[in-house]
């Protein structure tokens, strides 16, 4: 099983994770426990699944060629939604995330599961990731480090919302 | 030269750090070569036929004699002692060794340079006009905001990762010298009638295998929200961009797959939530980054110069180089000087680290200590008092750097190809001197005048060779090395009125040896029809057509028609 690293440290996964099966169908959803359902899960069974998430064991995961738009008004009533990364090299989860908190206003965990990498969790927690579900071969323990890579950062991202040249010009006024 | 602040500075020794432990951790084996590979492209290391090639950023072009005299340090302590300078505005390296990079990043980061993303699918080296900020037709410095780019795409946390590389241009006067057109994006700038400052934003050119001329996504885009919209395209890009396809990943094809204007919908979708957000720029911002670049202190000094005048009279090689290679200069009594590398017998754009360190001396007496590269692969000393132009020449001539030849048919932009490249399907280099050597009369050279010959050896188009006005490009046929030959392309607007145009392929390929025979035929073509010498190659070929140089070459339809057949029967 994967190793979680959350808010920067190494912690037992209480959740589940249910993906499709072989043919693409869709899991079924047992009754106990926290579960991560795929999109296409939560859409079809939708109206069944709400008080679930009311009670904080349900989450939701995104595929990398799906969006934040899918779960439109829902976003914040989940607990956790998840970023699938096909293959470390790519790039959509970051936008994703970006998205998840800056214009859907989700505050819950946002874990980033897949191909994810000790070399990729900078930028990740900096989109807005604050959990990574670490891909198996992966050396948690060096992976905390990685979170210290850079000291700054010039654009404007989750854990940086104003851009360095604003806090510069800010820093030279006061 | 922009200085960096203490921030800047930090977040370049924190890469060769971050670099110095991925390496430490691939080489104990707990990265595979497929991760690494990913990481290491970001910092400009391939691996190549050779050893691996390591491209470093020279970001806009501009070098100051402290990093020149770095880079020949570097090249002769962990290279064979040359180094090449790139179409892109880079330097590269041919024989680094991988255990030893980290070193070689930390030696840049001491002169404030570094190769962050010069290779790999991300935001690349920014290029702009070598004569920014002398230039007479100038509209803005685009250095400055060159660097404004730089630093909002240096480590973009969500475009690290994008689905093909990205290489943006900056144009900041009239004249278009920085492609523009065939970039991801490039951008035009421009003055509205208030003098305010925006930029004509194109996006979608690009060479490569499927080349393509960029479309006006913006006629004008107002200074202040210049990162808000490239974030905006960026993102649509990230997003939506093809993955599946190496060879369909480049934002051009997402442009076309969705149609310009529905492109630009969704672009201006994503810039709604954006627009007047924290990353809009202010007026502070762009002063700081102006203030952080030093300015060459310049002397009044009149507009001409009674020596130079006397020299260019007296002196015939002198004057022809002047023609040739001496540009204007905002400044009355400056001018901007190239020095030519594509001197027959020389890879062009390579450099040795005995020359690097003779051009630093010369560009610390001559011209303030700094120095650009060019995407024609040669050097530009922008700021030569007339004055000094005549001694000037002695001693680039002395290097072997004065050939008159900026803009004529020598001056050929041309890759490694495949003496150094292993994605070549033909050597691009023996071409560019046998074709050099073909032209070698300068009288001839100066009566053919202006015109770009470029070469790639093969559709990756690292020569550009699909906006020379003649371009070559190696194809394989069964294993051997084969040219194929275009005419019409242009680069972009560099006189008015001829915008950015791509090439059209004239007909079957050629063997090496017959391909100076053709080129020559092509500009006997195109002397016999030319109206007057002021009417260029180019022009030619957009006035009459390609069907007269492709006559040139192959005979007309019936001596064509005629040949296949005695092909077909002698088969
Ligand atoms: C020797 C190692 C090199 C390798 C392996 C290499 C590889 C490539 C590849 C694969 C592409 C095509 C990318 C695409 O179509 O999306 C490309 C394009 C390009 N490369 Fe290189 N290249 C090398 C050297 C150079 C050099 C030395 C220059 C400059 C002289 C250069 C400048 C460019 C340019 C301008 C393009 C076209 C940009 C565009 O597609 O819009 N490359 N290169
Ligand atoms: S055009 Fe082809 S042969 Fe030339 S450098 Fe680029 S990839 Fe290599």
């Amino acid at each position: 099983m994967a190793t979680l690293i959350k808010e920067r440290r190494i912690v037992a996964d209480s959740w589940h994770l249910l993906e499709r099966g072989p043919k693409g169908e869709l899991p079924e959803v047992p009754v106990r426990g926290e579960v991560i359902v795929p999109l296409a899960l939560w859409l079809a069974r939708r109206e069944e699944l709400l008080s679930r998430v009311g009670t904080g064991t349900l989450g939701v995961w995104l595929d990398a060629s799906e969006g934040p738009e899918a779960l439109a008004g829902d976003v914040q009533r989940f607990p956790l939604i998840a970023v699938n990364f096909p293959k470390f090299g790519d790039g959509r989860g970051y936008s994703i995330a970006r998205l998840l908190r800056e214009r859907y206003g989700f505050k819950g965990e946002l874990r980033a599961i897949g191909d994810v990498l000790h070399d990729h969790l900078f930028f990740m927690e900096q989109c807005g990731f604050d959990a990574f579900a670490l891909r198996e071969d992966q050396d948690a323990q060096e992976a905390l480090s990685v979170f210290g890579t850079f000291s700054e950062g010039y654009q404007t991202s989750v854990l940086r919302p104003v851009p360095l040249f604003r806090r510069r010009l800010g820093a030279s006024k006061s | 030269m922009y200085l960096y602040d203490e921030i800047d500075q930090k977040l370049v020794d924190e890469r060769v750090v971050q670099f110095r432990d991925q390496t430490r951790r691939f080489l104990a084996g707990k990265l595979s070569d497929d991760e690494f590979r990913a990481l290491r492209l970001r910092n400009g290391l391939y691996i190549q036929r050779y050893a691996p090639m390591l491209r470093i950023a020279i970001p806009y072009g501009l070098l100051s004699t402290k990093q020149l005299r770095r880079l020949a340090y570097i090249a002769r302590k962990y290279d064979r002692g040359y180094g090449h300078f790139s179409t892109r505005q880079n330097l590269q390296l041919n024989w680094p060794k991988l255990p030893q990079a980290p070193d070689i990043l930390a030696e840049l980061a001491t002169v404030q340079m570094h190769a962050i993303q010069t290779s790999g699918n991300s935001f690349r080296n920014i290029t702009t006009d070598h004569f920014a900020g002398v230039a007479q037709d100038e509209i803005v410095d685009s250095f400055v905001w060159c660097e404004i780019i730089r630093q909002w795409s240096t480590f973009h946390p969500e475009f690290s990762y994008l689905p093909r590389k990205f290489k943006f241009a900056v144009n900041g006067a009239k004249s278009d010298r920085a492609a523009v057109a065939v970039h991801d994006i490039g951008l035009h700038a421009l003055r509205d009638e208030k003098g305010e400052v925006g930029f004509r934003v194109l996006v979608g050119g690009g060479l490569g295998r499927t080349p393509a001329i960029g479309f006006v996504i913006r006629e004008f885009l107002s200074w202040r929200h210049l990162l808000t919209y490239i974030e905006a395209i960026l993102r649509v890009y990230n997003r939506y961009g093809r993955r599946d396809n190496i060879n369909k990943a480049r934002i051009q094809i997402l442009v076309k797959e969705r149609g310009p204007e529905k492109f630009r919908e969704e672009v201006d979708a994503e810039w709604a939530h954006l627009k007047d957000g924290p990353a809009t720029l202010v007026p502070e911002e762009i002063v700081r980054i102006e203030s952080r670049f030093t300015r060459p202190s310049y002397l009044r000094l009149p507009a001409t110069d009674a020596g130079l005048e006397a020299a260019l009279a007296s002196e015939r090689a002198f004057a022809n180089w002047h023609k040739r290679n001496v540009h204007p200069h905002k400044k009355a009594g400056y001018s901007a000087v190239t020095l030519s590398l594509k001197k027959t017998g020389v890879p062009p754009g390579d450099v040795t680290v005995e020359q690097m360190e003779k051009i630093a001396d010369l560009a610390d007496r001559y011209s303030f200590g700094e120095l650009r590269v060019s995407h024609e692969q040669n050097l530009i000393f922008a700021d030569v008092q007339l004055s000094d132009l005549y001694s000037l020449w002695q001693e680039v001539r002395e290097l072997g750097f004065a050939t008159p030849n900026v803009g004529l048919l020598t001056n050929i932009i041309c890759c490694p190809g495949g003496d150094f490249c292993s994605l070549a399907n033909a050597k691009s280099i023996p071409v560019a001197e046998a074709i050099q050597q073909r032209f070698d009369d300068l009288d001839y050279l100066h009566d053919i005048g202006e015109i770009d010959l470029n070469i790639s050896g093969c559709m990756n188009a690292c020569g550009h060779h699909h906006v020379g006005h003649i371009g070559i490009l190696g194809v394989d046929k069964s294993g051997e090395e084969w040219y194929q030959i275009e005419v019409g392309g242009n680069q972009g607007e560099v006189r008015p009125g001829r915008g950015a145009s791509l090439g059209k392929i004239i007909g079957p390929s050629f063997a090496r040896a017959e391909v100076p025979d053709v080129i020559e035929k092509l500009i006997e073509c195109y002397l016999a029809r030319r109206d007057s010498d002021a009417e260029r190659f180019i022009d030619v070929v957009h006035r009459i057509g390609v069907e007269p140089f492709k006559e040139s070459v192959y005979g007309n339809a019936d001596q064509r028609a005629a040949h296949r057949r005695g092909q077909l029967a002698s088969a």
